[in-house]
């Protein structure tokens, strides 16, 4: 299992005081340029902290909100394409649907890659609903875009016999050649997002790595309808490493301490649906039979425990969300146990994106959770020997 | 030439794409064109209007039931569905009335072609962009909850507060469906073609502008600046109604449209 630190970059100084909604609309008065300075050098701090561990790193960005600071992922990148050497830098991810210009992507991207001498992995994301807003995209017809978007990246970035033309529905380009190209062959691994079984049956048809977050035991089914059209479209059954999962992760010598550090991981959980009401749900953005359901009222639950019960992971305790696959926490013993617990559940998961870091944890209890993480779980999670990949897609075909 | 489906509705192919079309009515020929809100809350108005004329009210594709032809996204795309369909019907002088984004339709045809057409109706219009690029002609309904949405878009909130939990599934659905043709056809440029203001000037047919004086959501001065921009139109007010006025007083609207379809 490979495992990837992630953290949202939070300015949570002002978590406290909002009037409603931390994203969208909550005014930039409520940052201070040196705070936000000293808080992107701690998180790079703690980034750099893990290539020295052996943990990989994942970034994302959101836009206009005080829950993430990374609102242009490529800043990160770049910094940590320089700073670090081993680990692998996974952006997931990066909203392309939303960006006025793919080959601008496709450019950053690879001399990322390039920097970075192959350590990219290039997660390609839908963006959540709360990111329209900023990018002023027609969530209407978002999806066509990022395809759209996603097949103009990746001709540019395996196309090296000089220039080709591109007229498509969204983007025009009548000379394209990026400069350099990538570093990774045919080029960085592709990675996305879903909560839904049917983007998981597109995934499973490219192949490409998928991770959920905050499935919690409702992922099984997500994973399966992947491995039954990744099986229909390859006629084998898909390994472990094409499933990521992202879960937060509290550890400690001492159980209460763990609580305690997961607690405050939490709050990430707490504050990133604290968004004024209409920008939750732009028109468009979910199907329409989805949109007519929530216009009855009907808000089908989305996280569930092992035993089947419901909870809303924005307000859950400690021991709900350690139920629900949401949280692991605890001593490395129990850490290790509750991962490998959900993994033989997801019937193999080869990718853990782990938070360890969220909300108000302080620079010292994040450095010793990544530190005691990657010396006492993480060589067993590598030994770790995955469930049968043929036995897990055999059932789902079936 | 119309295809009845059932007791309420028609519907109509029209270069291979199939709208609901409610047909109703005697005399003249009057086309209705709804607002964002759909054709829903513009019944007891279409059955206003059929008392003097023979109206015909489709749902615009991607609203209602209609289908969404492939590539159809601009009010540019959705005035040559309607000039093919005036071809298709054969229709002769007609009375052209369109409601808030209907009304932004109805001039996107009149610039075009008014060949078929007697005289144009345009209540609450959206379409153009009148002021600076930091000044908002056009509430950001997609920014409001719902209950600030209704305080802006009508007189009386109550007008058009509508209990999902006990309409039909099938009017909950065309509800969610015109929340997402209308992002589709209006997210941006927000509620307007850059290009409608500079060809208004084409509008020869006789005009008339009718603005429910209560709209919040598009105040009176960019109807009276609206209106200035073709040739003759002009202007009137109605009470007690705001931003669909068709739905607030559909007797006094239909009144209007008629005392101004009879003058031609």
């Amino acid at each position: 299992m490979r495992v990837y630190e992630f953290s949202e970059q939070p300015y949570y100084p002002t978590w406290n005081d909002h009037s409603g909604s931390l994203r969208v609309i909550l005014p930039n008065s409520k940052c201070d340029p040196r705070v936000a300075a000293d808080l992107f050098h701690r998180y790079y701090d703690e980034y750099q902290a893990c290539d020295e561990i052996g943990l990989d790193i994942m970034l994302n960005e959101h836009h206009q909100s005080a829950t993430c600071m990374s609102s242009a992922v490529v800043v990160g990148l770049s910094v940590l394409a320089r700073a670090t050497r081993k680990a692998r830098l996974l952006v997931l991810g990066y909203p392309i649907g939303h960006r006025p210009d793919p080959l601008r992507v496709a450019e950053e991207l690879a001399t990322i890659d390039v920097i970075s001498r192959g350590r990219l992995d290039m997660g390609f994301i839908k963006g959540i609903p709360y990111e329209i807003a900023a990018s002023n995209r027609n969530p209407v017809e978002l999806m066509e875009r990022f395809w759209e978007a996603h097949d103009f990246i990746l001709k540019a970035m395996t196309t090296h016999d000089g220039t080709f033309n591109w007229e498509g529905e969204y983007f025009h380009y009548r000379q394209v050649n990026i400069w350099p190209r990538p570093w990774q062959e045919p080029q960085p691994p592709v990675w996305s997002t879903t909560g839904s079984t049917t983007q998981a049956r597109v995934l499973g048809e490219r192949g490409y790595v998928m991770a959920t977050l905050g499935t919690g035991y409702a992922t099984r089914k997500i994973y399966d309808a992947y491995r039954k059209s990744y099986l229909a479209k390859f006629g084998r059954a898909p390994i472990a490493d094409r499933f990521a999962y992202l879960g937060l992760v509290a550890v400690a010598k001492d159980k209460e301490e763990a609580r305690r550090r997961a607690h405050l991981i939490a709050g990430y959980l707490r504050t990133s649906a604290i968004v004024h009401l209409p920008f939750r749900n732009p028109p468009g953005y979910l199907p329409v039979e989805d949109n007519a359901r929530l216009m009855r009222g009907e808000t089908p639950p989305r996280s569930f425990t092992k035993d089947g019960r419901s909870i809303n992971m924005h307000a859950a305790t400690v021991d709900e969300l350690i139920d629900a696959g949401i949280l692991f926490c605890g001593t490395p013993d129990e850490v290790y146990a509750q991962i490998v617990d959900f993994c033989e559940h997801c019937g193999g998961m080869g990718n853990l994106l782990m938070m360890g870091h969220g909300g108000e944890l302080t620079h010292a209890q994040t450095i010793d959770n990544l530190t005691l993480f990657a010396s006492e779980v993480l060589p067993r999670l590598k030994a770790y020997r995955q469930p049968d990949a043929e036995a897990a897609a055999a059932v789902v075909a079936a | 030439m119309l295809q009845r489906t059932d007791a309420a509705s028609d519907s109509l192919t029209v270069e291979g794409t199939r709208i609901d079309l409610i047909e109703r009515g005697k005399g003249r020929p009057l086309l209705f064109l709804h607002a964002e809100n759909g054709i829903e809350p513009a019944h007891a108005a279409i059955d206003e209007l059929a008392k003097a004329a023979h109206v015909l009210a489709p749902s615009h594709p991607g609203f209602g039931r209609s289908e969404l032809p492939k590539g159809m996204h601009t009010v540019d795309d959705l005035s040559y569905f309607y000039l093919d369909l005036l071809d298709q019907l054969d229709l002769r002088d007609v009375t052209l009335v369109g409601v808030a984004f209907g009304a932004w339709i109805a001039a996107e045809i009149a610039v075009k072609s008014a060949a078929r057409l007697a005289c144009l109706v345009m209540a609450n219009a959206v379409g153009i962009k009148l002021g600076d690029r930091e000044t908002r002609d056009i509430a950001d309904i997609f920014a409001l909850t719902e209950p600030e949405y209704l305080e802006i878009a009508y007189c009386d909130p109550n007008a058009g507060r509508r209990d999902y939990k006990s309409l039909a599934p099938a009017e909950v659905a065309a509800a969610a469906r015109a929340r997402e043709a209308t992002a589709r056809f209006a997210w941006s440029p927000y509620f307007h073609n850059p290009r409608l203001k500079s060809r208004l000037h084409r509008i020869r047919i006789p005009t008339l502008f009718l603005w429910g004086a209560h709209d919040r959501m598009v105040g009176e001065p960019y109807g009276r600046g609206y209106c200035a921009l073709i040739p003759d139109a002009r202007f009137g007010t109605i009470d007690r109604a705001g931003h669909f006025p068709h739905q607030e007083q559909p007797k006094i609207f239909a009144e209007k449209v008629k005392a101004f379809m009879e003058e031609q």
